[in-house]
């Protein structure tokens, strides 16, 4: 059960683990700017600072905010719909 | 018939047959057994064609085993040893065996040279895997199996058109790579079938209907190898064929656009397989040497680390009896061990660095960019960043963690699965790492060979930026993301409500058309008859009294056989007429031939 008690001490401390998760956000960001090298990048527009990083959030927010208008638009129906 | 060829699907045919008659305390060590053995069969195959059989005037080829249908087979009787393993303890015979004969279809298919053995295989894919939805024994499994078995019998129907046109043209039933380039009709009814069974929109609905539908193992099995069995056909018939491309990226999103809204976690998991199998059709479709290669390594990978998935939320429906997101939560404290593997799966089919969909859809990926063809690239890492927030974070945040709560008795019930169902999900977990990890485990085994390195430092700093701030994204619009009540319509809503819609019109018009005629024929034809054989019978009487009383019987009585002959039943009716036409075509054509 030590498995529960680290989940569980995590939780506990969620606003410290937070903290740490949107630190290690920062470095990714600085490491990718400063020392990755981008040579073999596809495209030029790759070679922006935190390219992938703007591109994952806004993916993210796309898709949800996307798919969300899709399924109120009539897709999403009640359970029963098909039953008779 | 060339020397005896043991085919590996023939061992799991043959295990499958024997297994009722094994005593119960040997039922669980045999149940391992013959999937083991299929597997060192399936590792012992010397490259070659085998299993050459004359049946009547067809040459069969159940042998054919070079490096494509071997990585397939590696991996399709490796997950047979994990499925059957998970599900161990299920008492039912009829279970194991309707997996296995499954399982032993989409090997046949794999190894099968020719059109004929490879729909041989394909339908008995269809046929056995049916029985793993009706297993489920609920009310609607019936209907659910029902469906599955339709489409898959129209798609195999569109194959078998398909296969007997293109011999026809061709004068061989050998399936080789197709001519992709001057596609005929019997080319474009093949790729039907083999699409349907790839789950490629618009044929794609069937899948999350029957996944999310299956037993809690059932599920395992059919995540793996239905539409992988189609990704081997495709590889093997229409590498480069450019439409595969549009089509493959079209349903990596598609099947994330679903995901957002899904309820279901198993159902979820259905969608994002389209979504995977997905980055293999474009893979297919590309074409080139390294995107063959990331079709067959992402096909391996996904088999793993779906079929992980699948058992984690199987394990969660096998002991809560639950798989909706609404009626499960906070279950961190009850299933850890499940969550964490669940997770490991997650991350897996995320692409995370180390994991094993790190090293295989990057392949497929970087294939489109390598062809400059940005769209695809960039669009299916967009379908990457979809795929991580709900497989790797909504997934496990909405069952083990999130704010519902269980009902009281699945939360009573809810504890870590039998020690088997979790050894499963332990290997499966560790292949998936040690894929991720170690690449040339996978990359030797690929069809071509491999100049690819995954990890670069440009290459993991793209793929942690991305999944990392969609990650960031997922927790800012987590309310969004709360998942609803409901179902969402898709593509079955047409043959679902179109049955409904044939039933009616069934019903309705065309009864109220038979009943219309006949009443018609009542009135129009018995009733002015009638009256005018009573009012001859009168004129009959009153007038020339017992002078023509003979004509006037004899109308009646021609009325009365009239009335016999036309009852109003619109099939006699329409077979009479039939009948007349057919006589007289006869009489024409035997005229017109003197």
């Amino acid at each position: 059960m030590k498995l529960v008690q680290l989940i569980g001490f995590l939780r506990n401390r969620l606003k410290a683990v937070v903290r740490i998760c949107f630190g290690l956000l920062g470095l990714l960001i600085v490491v990718d700017a400063l020392l990755v090298d981008k040579q073999h990048a596809h495209t030029a527009v790759e070679r922006l600072p935190a390219f992938w990083s703007i591109f994952g959030f806004l993916g993210c927010v796309c898709i949800i905010i996307a798919s969300k208008w899709f399924g109120h638009a009539g897709i999403m129906t009640r359970e029963d719909y098909y039953d008779e | 018939m060339s020397s005896f060829w043991l085919h590996p699907a023939l061992i799991l045919l043959l295990g499958a047959l024997l297994l009722p008659l094994v005593p119960a305390k040997l039922k669980k060590a045999y149940l391992l057994l013959i999937p083991v053995l299929v597997f060192a069969r399936t590792l012992n195959l010397s490259v070659g064609v085998f299993g050459h059989v004359q049946f009547l005037d067809w040459g069969l080829t159940f042998g054919r085993v070079d490096k494509l249908s071997l990585v397939f087979g590696y991996i399709m009787s490796l997950m047979c040893i994990l499925g059957t393993l998970y599900g161990l303890h299920v008492k039912e015979n009829t279970q194991h065996i309707a997996a296995w004969v499954y399982v032993a279809g989409s090997i046949g298919a794999i190894y099968a040279g020719d059109f004929i053995t490879l729909f041989l295989f394909w339908e008995v894919m269809a046929f056995s895997s049916v029985f793993l939805i009706w297993f489920r024994g609920r009310p609607e499994s019936l209907s659910a199996g029902l469906r599955y078995l339709l489409v898959h019998v129209a798609g195999g129907l569109a194959l078998l058109a398909g296969m007997v046109l293109h011999c026809r043209a061709q004068g061989s039933w050998s399936f080789n790579a197709l001519d992709v380039h001057h596609p005929t009709v019997a080319i474009d009814l093949i790729l039907i079938g083999f699409l349907l069974n790839a789950a490629v929109p618009p044929f794609h609905a069937w899948l999350p209907d029957a996944y999310g539908a299956a037993t809690f193992n059932g599920s395992v099995f059919m995540c793996a190898f239905t539409t992988k069995t189609a990704v081997y056909a495709l590889c093997r018939g229409f590498a480069g064929m450019e439409i595969l491309v549009p089509l493959g990226v079209i349903m990596a999103l598609y099947g994330v656009v679903y995901a957002v809204l899904e309820n279901d976690c198993r159902r979820l998991l259905a969608y994002h397989i389209i979504s995977q199998v997905g980055y293999m059709v474009a893979g297919v479709g590309l074409g080139t040497a390294m995107a063959i290669n990331g079709a067959c390594a992402h096909a391996f990978a996904h088999i793993l680390y779906k079929g992980l998935l699948f058992m984690g939320c199987g394990a969660v429906l096998h002991m809560t009896g639950e798989s909706k997101f609404t009626e499960l939560g906070g279950l961190w404290k009850k299933m850890p061990w499940t969550f964490v593997f669940t997770l490991i799966g997650g991350l897996s089919i995320s692409a995370f660095p180390l994991f094993s969909g790190f090293v295989s859809k990057s392949m497929i990926v970087t294939a489109g960019f390598e062809e400059h063809k940005y769209w695809v690239g960039f669009l299916l890492l967009l379908a990457s960043a979809g795929t991580f927030l709900h497989t790797g974070l909504k997934v496990p945040y909405f069952i083990w963690f999130g704010k519902n709560q269980p009902k009281p008795e699945a939360w009573k019930r809810a504890a870590e699965p039998p020690i088997n169902m979790t050894v499963a999900m332990a290997i499966a977990a560790g292949l998936c790492i040690f894929i991720g990890c170690y690449t040339p485990y996978l990359y030797k085994m690929l069809p071509y060979t491999v100049d690819y390195q995954p990890y670069t430092a440009y290459h993991i700093s793209e793929t942690l930026q991305i999944l990392l701030f969609t990650g960031v994204g997922f927790f800012l619009l987590l309310k969004k993301l709360r998942p609803e009540p409901k179902i969402s319509l898709d593509l079955d809503w047409f043959y679902r409500k179109g049955g409904r819609a044939f039933l009616w019109f069934a019903r309705k018009p065309v009864q109220a058309t038979d009943t219309m005629v006949g009443e018609l024929y009542r009135v129009a034809g018995l009733v002015p008859l009638m009256k005018t054989a009573r009012l001859a019978s009168l004129f009959d009487n009153g007038v020339i009294d017992g002078f023509v009383d003979g004509i006037a019987q004899g109308v009646r009585g021609i009325g009365r056989r009239l009335r016999f002959a036309q009852r109003g039943q619109m099939q006699e009716n329409l077979a009479f007429a039939f009948a007349v036409a057919a006589l007289l075509i006869v009489a024409f054509v035997i005229y017109s031939y003197r």
